[in-house]
């Protein structure tokens, strides 16, 4: 097996956040380009703070190990902090990744991106 | 203990094996080219070892040549036989899925001129003898076939593809690793003209292959050096490998009077008990056509590493086609050859049993296995009609 950390084994043994979510603010949805795997990310923000965020993967260890850490990290988070969150920073928190398994990390950054820019589209939307 | 479903890709070298060739390290260390007494003993012996893997192959002992593995007998019957054929003709036919070690000896004789056909397979991995005959040009010189898929299992009809090569007079390379040992062959009645085989598939050391040449075919050396193997293959003797591999043969002959009948069984309850456990499963090669050990399936909206990983951590080693879990990140060209989807090939899974896989262990695979799945489908954002009204 691939030498994935401890972590790693952690979250895909027992993911945090899995599922779908009803009526959530922001969905994203994205696939891989790399080796064709498919993520999606559902988060409910109030008060420009995401109070929850869940996940589904179709994906390996690494790819379902770091969308549940994005969800992990995000939780509580303002959005505009959110955004900010990188591959890497997913990456260390799960204590590294193989190198050949970083596009999982990022797969898991992009969905978030993308749900928030959905939740975006949707309250300015609202607004007009 | 472990659960080892791996055997396609190695197996545990045979306690009766590795004695064999313990003298051989330190005591009977002589170089078997040498005169004297000590390498007329490690002489002695490789020519020993030359007959036990030509019992095992129905071939005659001065056709066997050894190699240091199976992927150099795939790289000496192929490259060998273009370079000396090669004022005949630049034309190789071979399929989609074969070992990459026969792959990308074709394709770096594309690169270097030769042309090459490579035949689509059927939905069970299956090659036409018919296609074989329709893709003969007058500058075909080789023919390169496997017995049977290393991925899938799919026994090949290697007797018929003989009889078009031999028709129109071209030479037939045939990978055997993973069938010799397993099944009982006999390159006479296949009617090869070169067949590959190597030690680790068949409980013999790693490191140590072989290669069948028919009497009277040409065929060009990669090693050049000394004498060793009639010249064929210079370097000194791998004494010790060879010996192991030698008696590895002998046992797995042994073996073969019972016939494979007990792997088959097996085979056949972990594929139902599969089959009946877990929904939208398919399963992956011949359901007859196929090795004794082999199960590949495909688990229709999980990805095959995840599995993977979680039957590690539950003690059970096995191997999946998936695109994440290959070093290129590419999905398994073999399943992609059968026609699978993308998602398809993800789920795939192969268990390869040996002879010292037990009913038990069949067992706990099939108990353990749907709650993984059950537990990645729920992660898994593919949905099916199906799956809805589950
Ligand atoms: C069909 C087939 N051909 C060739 C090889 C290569 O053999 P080796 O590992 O001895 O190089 C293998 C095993 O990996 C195989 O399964
Ligand atoms: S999702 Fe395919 S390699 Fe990670």
């Amino acid at each position: 097996m691939l030498d994935y950390s401890d972590k790693v084994k952690d979250h895909l043994l027992n993911p945090r956040n899995v599922g779908e979510m009803e009526h959530p603010s922001g969905v994203g949805k994205v696939g891989n380009p790399v080796c064709g795997d498919i993520m999606e990310m559902c988060i409910k923000v109030e008060d420009e703070v995401i109070v929850d965020a869940v996940f589904r993967t179709f994906g390996c260890g690494a790819a379902i190990a770091a969308s549940s850490m994005v969800t992990e990290l995000i939780k509580g988070k303002k959005i505009k902090e959110a955004l900010r969150l990188s591959k890497d920073e997913v990456a260390s928190a799960l204590d590294g990744l193989p190198p050949i398994k970083m596009h999982c990390s990022v797969l898991g950054v992009e969905a978030l991106q993308k749900a928030i820019k959905n939740y975006q589209e949707q309250k300015s939307s609202l607004k007009n | 203990m472990r659960i080892y479903f791996d055997h396609a890709a190695t197996t545990p070298v045979d306690p009766q094996v590795e004695a064999s060739m313990r003298p051989y390290f330190a005591g009977r260390f002589g170089n078997a080219s040498a005169q004297y007494e000590e390498g007329q003993l490690a002489h002695k012996a490789v020519e020993e070892a030359r007959i036990k893997v030509a019992d095992l192959t129905g071939a005659r002992p001065e056709e066997i040549v050894f190699t240091g593995s199976g992927t150099e007998s795939n790289n000496m019957a192929i490259k060998g036989t273009a370079w000396a054929l090669r004022d005949k003709g630049n034309h190789i036919i071979t399929s989609s899925i074969e070992h990459p070690a026969v792959l990308e000896s074709c394709r770096w004789l594309e690169r270097a001129g030769y042309e090459v056909t490579y035949l689509p397979v059927d939905e069970y991995g299956l090659i036409n003898p018919a296609l074989v005959e329709e893709s003969i040009r007058k500058e075909t010189i080789l023919i390169s076939i496997m017995q049977a898929n290393n991925e899938v299992g799919t026994i090949e009809p290697i007797a018929e593809i003989a009889e078009v090569a031999r028709r129109h007079q071209i030479k037939l390379h045939c990978d055997a690793v993973q069938t010799v040992g397993n099944i009982a062959i006999n390159v006479v009645e296949l009617g090869v003209d070169m067949l590959s085989m190597s030690a680790h598939k068949l409980y013999g050391p790693k490191g140590v292959g072989a290669l069948y040449i028919k009497e009277g075919t040409s065929l060009a050396s990669l090693l050049h050096g000394g004498h060793q193997e009639s010249g064929r293959r210079a370097g000194t003797e791998n004494t010790v490998g060879m010996v192991g591999f030698g008696k590895a043969a002998e046992l797995a002959r042994e073996r073969l009077i019972q016939g494979p009948a007990r792997l088959e069984k097996m085979r056949d309850t972990m594929i139902d008990g599969i089959m009946k456990r877990i929904k939208w499963v398919r399963l992956n090669g011949h359901p007859k056509r196929r090795l004794p050990g082999n199960v590949n399936i495909s688990i229709e909206f999980v990805e095959g590493e995840g599995m993977l990983m979680h039957l590690d951590m539950m003690g059970i080693s096995c191997s999946t086609g998936s695109a994440c879990q290959a070093a290129d990140l590419k999905a398994s060209h073999v399943l992609l050859a059968m026609g699978l989807s993308h998602e398809m090939s993800h789920g795939s899974l192969r268990f390869s049993l040996g002879h010292l896989t037990t009913e038990a262990e069949i067992a706990r695979v099939v108990e353990v296995l749907p709650g993984i799945v059950e537990k990645l489908r729920a992660m898994s954002p593919l949905t099916v009609k199906e799956r809805v009204n589950a």
